[in-house]
Parts: structure tokens; C-alpha cells; sequence
């Protein structure tokens, strides 16, 4: 084919190639596209030279614009910190109880939801995201009205500032509950006072075994645990009459639990997180259900 | 290679693969070494068999089992990836059918890499596989280098599919989005890819044709970039020579741009300059017009190449990755939309002066609406890569949606409109089977497309809003599981999208099935043939 060939319903000459009958015509690249390829390329240009973009021997070439995305972030964050520090300001000074924190609608959405964050980001890691908590590791659920060291506000505060048997702070929650298998009772005395336990939980039981772990309960339990063995905030001692566990209310797991004792410990937060970030998240916990 | 040879080859892998099973210390790997060994025994035992048997004469003409096989592994696999991909947008919608009994095996997680790899690799590797061997055959005037090289091609890369979809439903993968197969289906996927190079080029390097066609660029380049692209992005060191686990070379950071410069130019050559290959022979035969502009195809085809490999980092704004590169990987994909609409312009002008044919041809509508959803997502790409832009639409089901009106109306269409053009020609018939039946294909596949984008843009646009909205204090006012729950509907629409779109891949398969049993044969005069 020569290349004088034509179109055969248009002007336009083809190369002169043919392919399995394929030819190409010679028509122009058209303008438009042509015209907004360079656009692309100018446009481009440009924003190189505004933005980082050119890596060099120690860094990149930073842009007029001085623009970075971390720079950006920290932006928008100073920018929230500071339109929320008078709240800020007003959490740390304001009474701890329900009704001085709700009585402000911002304040209280501030805690609530700046507790989240602080929950989210300190807590969740055991008790979960949910705040559910984790039975089998004693992670105590915070969603429900047991509380082994007190449900109030001021209460929920302390134990999130100080912690639980930890070595760090010396106002932490601390009690001990004795291994009762190394000397205090036998397996036989340990087996009757799990039967009562399971008695006085209403769970099934061995009627014979748990009358003579009343005694057992009444002489070594009672004392933290009380004689109707509701439990002691005073000490942490667990409500045991009811169906929530910290362990665990089988056979097993409290015969566990009574031979080798239970030592939950929670760190302290009194330094990790500011006054206003405790706060937050006492009142966050406080809101999930159980609060008093 | 004699026949003794052969013997000797195929009893050693049989060997080293019952060894390596014996020996294994996964699953996966002790699953894949049985079925080398079977793959290798039975080689074996069909090479015993035709021992001492006269070999047919030398065949001149063109080199057509091999594209006929092609095309029937293109129809299986892509039912096979269309079905995996509505299934598991399914598992999305209604999370029960993750079920219980199938823990571990065909839950989400697994089944997804096995819808991704089966339509990329399987359906669409296979489409330019096929496609490419019978376009450079036509377009060079010469029958396929190297004998028998193609059909260790084409069988090759089944087994590579068999062994990367196994892998993935036993756990077996390197955690790299679409190039999850472990060291040694890598290893394997090389040596026919070198193998597929060598016939490409070897047939090209034997043309009668004076110059090269525009078509066999891309493919080449599809090709060439693929097999570089897939050593960088798979550099690792196996745990064990017995095992399936690998370390990868890369680490951090650098190992996520390593990734993405892979992944992007896995769309970019494999979905891109393939299929466009596919587009530059197929489109013009249809239509039976001359190709638009050649000055325009040479232009666009060398911005194409030299532009997409460096848009990568766009795939990683807002992350460790530097900003600078991440500037780069805007710009570079921000000029990249003229080179990559020449195509669409080359594809559409083609059929001025045929559009009439847009009323009788349903294979030129699937064409246009193919090139069509080429330019939209071509377009999209850039406009997604806009760092401003991508601050919204990252980690959404707009990205999701993107890719799919690029895969399903892109890759999908010019591949159906391929199989359709080839089906009569390689059966030798006067026609298709049935139009009628190809138009019910365009539509359900355009109507799933459109389900598709359109349900995944909403559900895109409304969960990255719903993601950044904060409160007047700067507290986020939706938790994720909010937004999974009002994506529910959006889910359920992408489902059926997809539905539609297997659907009309069942209707091309039994098309295409009774074009080859039952359509009426071609008269035997115009069998074609390579150029003395």
C-alpha cells in the first residue's frame, strides 16, 4: 500500500500499513487533547515547586507552601485543644457527682465522649472496648451495678487515678485475699466452702457438703466477704451472692480461686493521664450503666 | 526435547514432589507438592504412552488449539471469579454466610484474595494470554515461536492458578494485596512468564509484517513490565525449603511502596496496557475501520508507559510514606489522564463512520460501553490520587467501586467483546451461535455495572463523611460500626449488581459452548493462513 492511499469515506491519508487488513489513518492528535495533556504537565509543575516534592541528598525539597500532612494534623488538633480548653478548665474544677457534671450540656458531652477517647485509648486493653470486660482473666465487666470498690463518681475516679494492689502509687486499693490451700484448709474444708459458696450464689449444689462449709465460710470468709457474704467495699471483697463473677462461679474455678486466692492488680494512672483526662473517663465508665 | 528426556524431567519432579510432600511442613505446601507430584506422574505417564508413536506432521498454519484453550479457561475462570466476588459481596451484606462449619477455609478473608486473583489473573491473565497469541499471530503473519512453548504457557499458568487459589482457601499467602502467592508459585509463575515472553517476542522477531503493530506494543510492554514487577515486588527468603512461609526483603515502609508501585502498575500494564492491546485489534476488526490516529497511539503509548510507573505512591497519602513522594505520585497520576484517554479517543474514533453498527452489533456496543468505562475510570484514577481528595476516599467502597467500573466495564466488556469476535473464527463458523443472546449479556453486565459503581459511590462517599465527621468539641460522632450498619442497603445492591454480571457470563459461556458445537461451519475455502 502506498501512501497516498485515502480514507475510503474521508480525506484523511492512512500510514500506509496494513495488519490483517487493520490500517491506520494519519489523522492529528486533536487539539483538545493535546492542549490539556500540557495543562496536566503545567499544572504539575507548579504544584512541585509548591509542595514537597523533589527528594535531595538530606531531605526533599519542602515547597513554598511550607505545606506537610503531620503539620496539618497537629493543626487541626491545637485547633479542637484550644476551642475546648475553657471545658477543659471546667472538668478539672467542677464537683464530682452526677448532677454538678450534667448540670452542663457541654461539659457533660465533653467527659463523656473525651472519656471514650481516654477509655478507648487506657482501659480497653482489659476491660475491653465495649468495657464488657474479660471473666476468665477477673477483667471486671463495667457495664453492670457490682461494684467491688464503689460505683459512685468519686469512687470511679479514685480507682482510675490510683489502681488496684499496684506498687506504684502508694494510695492505690489494696487488700489481700489469703491462698487458703497453703495452710488455712484442707481440700475437704475447701470443697464444703465452695458448696456453700454455689448454695448462697443459687447455683446447684451438695446439700451435705455445703452445711458444713457454712462454718468453714463463717470462720475464715466472713470477715471481708461478711457472713451473708455480700461483700465489703471497704476491702474489694466480692458480693458472692450474686451471678456475677470476677473469676468465675463453677465448681473449678472457685476451688481455685479459694486454694490459691486471686491478686486482680490495676497500674496506677495518677501520672499517665492529666486531671481532666481521669475525670473524663470516670464519668465516661459512670454513664455505662451501673454508675451510683 | 526427546522423548527420554521428557521421561526423565517428569519421573524427577514426580520424585522431588513426593519428597517435598513427605517432608512438609504446612498444609498448603504438603497440599501443592501431591499435586505437582500428580501434575508430574501424569505427564509422565502420557509421554510412557506415546512412546514410539509417529508424530503428526508439522503444522504451518496458525497456532490456534492454544488461543482455543485460552478462550475456553477464560469463559471457566471468569464464572469461576465473577461467582467468588458476588458470593463474598454477599458474605459483606449479610455476614452469616461466613459460615461456621467453612471457619477458616471460605470465610471472607480467604475467599477475597481468591475473587481478586481469579479475575485479575485467571480471567483477565488468560483473556491477554489467548488474545495475545492470535493478535501477534495476525498482526505479525506468523505461526507461534517455539512449537510447543505456548501450550507449557497456557498449562503453566493454570497450574500457577491452581496453586495460588489452593493456597489462599489453606492460608497460604504473603499478605500482599494481588500478589499473594508464597515463594514457590512466584518461582513458578517466572518460569512461564519467561516462557510467554519468548514466544511473544520469538513470533514478533519472525514477522513478515515490515513493522510492528500498535496492539503488540502494548502487549509487549504488558509483558515486559509484568515479569519486572513481579520479581521486585516478590524479593523473599522462604523460612523453610519444605514450607510454604517466606520473609519478604523489604520492610516498613519501604516494603508498602514496594507493594504499591507493584500494585499500581499491576492495573497499569496488566488492566491497562494489556487490555488496551486487546482494545487496538479487536476494536478495529469489529468495526472493520481503519485505527483513528496513528501519531495519537504512538504518543499516548509512550506517555502511558513512562508516566504510570511512578504513580504508585498515591495508593499511600496520608501514611509513613514521605510527602514528597507522595507529591510525586500525584502529579504523575494527575498526567497520566491524556496519555490513558488517547486510548479511549483511539477506541471511539475508530467506529466514526461505523456508529450505525451500534444499533446491529451488540458486540460494538459491548466495545463502546468497554471504552467508555476505560475513560471514566481513567479519569476517576487521577481525580482519587488528588492527595485533598484521597484524604476522603481512602480505605472507602468508592476505591472498591473504582476499581470494579475499571474491571467490570473496562476489563470485563473488551474481553467479552474479544471472546464473541473469536468464538466463529476459531471453531471455523459463519457465526455466533445467537445475537440475541449476546445482547441479553450487554445488558445484564451493563446493568450490574452500573448497580455496582453506583451502589459503591454512595456507600464510598457517605462512609468516608461518615468517618470524619467530628462534633463542635472535635470528638468523632460515628463509631465504625455505625457506618457498617448504613452501608446495609448499599451492600445489598452491589450483590445483586454482581449477580447480574454472572449471570451474563453464564449466557456468553453457553453462547459461546453452542458456537463451537452446534453453529453452522464455515466453508473450508477461507481458512486463514500465514503469509508466504
Amino acid at each position: 500500500m502506498s501512501k497516498s492511499n485515502k480514507d475510503k469515506e474521508g480525506d484523511v491519508p492512512t500510514t500506509g500499513h496494513s495488519w490483517d487488513g487493520i490500517q491506520e489513518l494519519d489523522n492529528p492528535m486533536p487539539r483538545w487533547w493535546l492542549w490539556t495533556f500540557y495543562a496536566c504537565i503545567l499544572f504539575s509543575l507548579i504544584y512541585v515547586i509548591l509542595f514537597p516534592a523533589v527528594p535531595l541528598l538530606k531531605a526533599a525539597t519542602p515547597g513554598l507552601l511550607g505545606y506537610s500532612t503531620r503539620a496539618e494534623v497537629e493543626k487541626d488538633i491545637q485547633k479542637f485543644a484550644d476551642a475546648n480548653a475553657d471545658l477543659i478548665a471546667k472538668l478539672e474544677a467542677v464537683e464530682l457527682t452526677p448532677e454538678a457534671v450534667m448540670a452542663d450540656a457541654d461539659l457533660y458531652n465533653y467527659a463523656v465522649q473525651g472519656g471514650g477517647a481516654v477509655f478507648r485509648t487506657y482501659c480497653a486493653q482489659c476491660h475491653g472496648a465495649g468495657a464488657g470486660g474479660v471473666q476468665a482473666q477477673g477483667y471486671p465487666s463495667l457495664l453492670d451495678d457490682d461494684w467491688l470498690w464503689g460505683g459512685a463518681l468519686e469512687d470511679i475516679y479514685y480507682t482510675a487515678t490510683h489502681g488496684i494492689r499496684n506498687e506504684d502509687d502508694p494510695d492505690a486499693r489494696w487488700s489481700e485475699m489469703p491462698a487458703f490451700g497453703d495452710d488455712y484448709l484442707s481440700p475437704e474444708e475447701i470443697a464444703q466452702v465452695v458448696q456453700y459458696v454455689r448454695l448462697i450464689s443459687g447455683q446447684e449444689h451438695d446439700a451435705a457438703l455445703a452445711s458444713s462449709g457454712e462454718t468453714v465460710f463463717l470462720d475464715n470468709c466472713a470477715a471481708c466477704h461478711t457472713e451473708e457474704g455480700t461483700g465489703d467495699r471497704m476491702v474489694g471483697a466480692p458480693n458472692l451472692t450474686d451471678a456475677i463473677w470476677l473469676y468465675g462461679g463453677d465448681v473449678e474455678t472457685l476451688t481455685e480461686t479459694v486454694t490459691y486466692a486471686r491478686f486482680g492488680v490495676m497500674p496506677t494512672h495518677a501520672e499517665r493521664l492529666s486531671e481532666a483526662e481521669r475525670r473524663a473517663v470516670a464519668v465516661y465508665v459512670h454513664q455505662l450503666g451501673g454508675g451510683e | 526435547m526427546s522423548d527420554y528426556v521428557k521421561i526423565a524431567v517428569y519421573g524427577a519432579v514426580a520424585v522431588f514432589a513426593a519428597i517435598a510432600a513427605s517432608y512438609a511442613r504446612d498444609m498448603a505446601f504438603q497440599v501443592h507438592a501431591v499435586i505437582v507430584m500428580l501434575v508430574g506422574a501424569g505427564l509422565l505417564l502420557m509421554t510412557l504412552r506415546g512412546l514410539g508413536r509417529v508424530k503428526p506432521a508439522h503444522d504451518d498454519g496458525y497456532m490456534d488449539d492454544v488461543v482455543r484453550a485460552g478462550v475456553i479457561a477464560t469463559c471457566f475462570w471468569g464464572v469461576v471469579g465473577f461467582s467468588a466476588g458476588t458470593f463474598i459481596a454477599s458474605q459483606l451484606a449479610f455476614p452469616s454466610l461466613n459460615f461456621e462449619w467453612a471457619q477458616g477455609y471460605a470465610n471472607f478473608g480467604r475467599l477475597r484474595p481468591l475473587h481478586t486473583s481469579a479475575v485479575i489473573f485467571a480471567f483477565g491473565g488468560n483473556a491477554l494470554i489467548a488474545t495475545s497469541f492470535y493478535v501477534v499471530q495476525r498482526t505479525s503473519a506468523a505461526r507461534l515461536w517455539g512449537g510447543n512453548t505456548a501450550w507449557f504457557v497456557f498449562w503453566g499458568y493454570q497450574l500457577f492458578i491452581v496453586l495460588a487459589a489452593s493456597g489462599y482457601l489453606l492460608g497460604a499467602t504473603q499478605s500482599k494485596e494481588y500478589a499473594e502467592p508464597e515463594w514457590y508459585v512466584d518461582a513458578w509463575l517466572t518460569v512461564v512468564w519467561m516462557a510467554y515472553l519468548a514466544v511473544f517476542l520469538g513470533t514478533i522477531v519472525r514477522r513478515k509484517e515490515p513493522h510492528i503493530y500498535v496492539a503488540n506494543w502494548f502487549y509487549l510492554s504488558f509483558i515486559v513490565t509484568v515479569a519486572m514487577l513481579h520479581l521486585v515486588n516478590n524479593l523473599s527468603v522462604p523460612v523453610s525449603i519444605f514450607g510454604s512461609k517466606s520473609v519478604q526483603v523489604f520492610a516498613g515502609v519501604q516494603d508498602a511502596m514496594t507493594q504499591w508501585w507493584y500494585g499500581h502498575n499491576a492495573v497499569g500494564f496488566f488492566l491497562t496496557a494489556g487490555f488496551l492491546g486487546m482494545m487496538y485489534y479487536f476494536v478495529p476488526k469489529q468495526a472493520e475501520r481503519p485505527v483513528y490516529s496513528y501519531k495519537l497511539s504512538i504518543i499516548h503509548f509512550w506517555a502511558l508507559i513512562f508516566l504510570y510507573i511512578w504513580a504508585g505512591p498515591h495508593h499511600l497519602h496520608y501514611t509513613a510514606l514521605p510527602d514528597w513522594a507522595g507529591t510525586l505520585g500525584m502529579v504523575f497520576s494527575i498526567m497520566l489522564w491524556m496519555p490513558s484517554w488517547g486510548g479511549m479517543i483511539n477506541g471511539l474514533m475508530t467506529l466514526s463512520g461505523a456508529w450505525d453498527k451500534l444499533r446491529t452489533d451488540p458486540i460494538i456496543r459491548m466495545m463502546v460501553v468497554s471504552v467508555g468505562f476505560y475513560g471514566m475510570s481513567t479519569f476517576e484514577g487521577p481525580v482519587m490520587a488528588i492527595r485533598s481528595v484521597n484524604s476522603l476516599s481512602h480505605y472507602t467502597d468508592w476505591t472498591i467501586g473504582h476499581v470494579h467500573s475499571g474491571a467490570l466495564g473496562w476489563n470485563g466488556m473488551i474481553t467479552f467483546g474479544a471472546l464473541y469476535f473469536l468464538a466463529p473464527r476459531l471453531w471455523n463458523k459463519e457465526r455466533l451461535y445467537s445475537l440475541t443472546l449476546v445482547s441479553w449479556h450487554f445488558w445484564l453486565a451493563t446493568i450490574g455495572i452500573v448497580l455496582y459503581a453506583a451502589s459503591m459511590w454512595v456507600s464510598g462517599i457517605m462512609e468516608g463523611l461518615m468517618w470524619r465527621e467530628v462534633d463542635a468539641q472535635g470528638f468523632l460522632v460515628n463509631s465504625f460500626a455505625d457506618t457498617v450498619a448504613a452501608k446495609f442497603p448499599m451492600y445489598v445492591v452491589r450483590a445483586l449488581g454482581g449477580g447480574l454480571y454472572v449471570t451474563g457470563g453464564l449466557i456468553m459461556c453457553y453462547n459461546i459452548w453452542k458456537t463451537a458445537t452446534s453453529a453452522p461451519a464455515k466453508s473450508p475455502a477461507s481458512v486463514a493462513a500465514p503469509a508466504e
